[in-house]
């Protein structure tokens, strides 16, 4: 899909693992439309990773950045400042939880595992908006990634839930602050998708059968679902809207029940 | 069966981007082909895509070689 809805417009894409994630569905649209793009990694292993992505989209600019960090993240942005002097979107496509704590019950969290998973799938969004909002200055707009399970109790979705339901009203508190400078803040709260992110919940596999036949659309969302309607909310497109949760579900969350045509399906 | 085998390699191959004669039934992807922690659970992913199998995490967590690989999935499939 060709266009050129982001002629012009820079943005930096935080959370690319490899081409099965969501944020590179995101990249490429922008990358098809015209944006010109930075991205931002953590550690060798997702260096080595995101490098070579970058290059097939022509970014170069590929920075480190630990978002648990405020040095680090501050560095991404001093890098940022040295290649762009604005910079109009931002795709935050970060969370993370012990992945020992995503199965069972929610209610054995530890209170460390709570924080960090507040601190990195949360408040680093926040963190990263402060540093934004300084070079957003002819307007910009933001989308992060947040489930249903921030609504709805998802099996084994816990802890991220939690943290979900947080992120998703940050995204409201970021619309009120940013929105006079004509700083747009939404999230896409995607349908499950077979990510490297995915592998760390428990059940995953059934939570995607289980959408696929009872979703309204009857079937899962692609990486590239999300990135078209990321494009909208990044691309003057959106330009009314802020503060949003959009769902990119196939339907999902409007579901009450097991749809009646779908088969019974056990676990494993 | 040998068909099986090739597939895996052709995998492995293309995903740690080592010599296909590295992909011996003892090579341990961690420690003969240089996979990182991540590599180990994209192959995971890119074998189950393949044969249309389900490695549940336990499961997947036994895979250490090639070897290993072949096996379960020649199980699986």
């Amino acid at each position: 899909m060709s266009n050129s809805l982001m002629a012009g417009k820079r943005g930096l894409i935080m959370g690319l693992a490899n081409d099965k994630s969501i944020a590179w569905g995101i990249a490429k649209a922008c990358a098809d439309a015209g944006a010109e793009l930075a991205f931002s990694y953590q550690g060798d292993a997702l260096k080595k990773r995101v490098g070579p992505l970058a290059e097939s989209l022509g970014s170069d600019i590929v920075l480190p950045c630990d978002v648990g960090d405020e040095a680090s993240i501050d560095a991404l942005f001093d890098g940022l400042k040295e290649k762009w002097d604005r910079l109009d979107f931002v795709v935050h496509a970060i969370g993370y939880s012990d992945k020992t704590q995503l199965r069972g019950r929610y209610v054995d969290t530890t209170r460390d595992n709570f924080t960090m998973t507040m601190d990195i799938s949360v408040y680093s969004f926040t963190s990263v908006m402060q540093r934004a909002e300084k070079l957003m200055t002819e307007g910009g707009s933001a989308v992060t990634l947040t489930y249903y399970g921030a609504e709805r109790i998802m099996p084994h979705y816990n802890v991220m839930g939690v943290a979900k339901a947080a992120l998703e009203a940050s995204v409201r508190y970021l619309a009120e602050d940013l929105g006079k400078d004509g700083i747009r803040v939404n999230a896409i709260s995607a349908g499950p998708i077979k990510t490297l992110a995915a592998s760390g919940i428990g059940d995953f596999r059934y939570i995607m059968k289980w959408n696929e036949y009872n979703s309204p659309l009857r079937r899962n969302v692609t990486i590239q679902d999300v990135g078209n309607s990321a494009l909208y909310l990044l691309s003057d497109l959106g330009a009314g809207v802020t503060g949003e949760t959009h769902h990119v579900d196939a339907g999902y969350h409007v579901v009450g029940m097991k749809a009646v045509d779908a088969p019974d399906i056990t676990k494993g | 069966m040998s068909d099986i085998e090739d597939r895996v390699r052709k995998i492995v191959v293309e995903h740690l981007g080592v010599e296909e004669d590295k992909v011996v039934e003892n090579a341990s992807f961690i420690d003969d082909l240089g996979a990182d922690s991540l590599d180990t659970v994209e192959l995971v992913m890119a074998f189950e895509e393949e044969f249309g199998i389900e490695i549940p995490d336990d499961a997947a967590e036994t895979i250490q070689t090639f070897g290993d690989a072949v096996k379960f999935i020649k199980e699986a499939a």
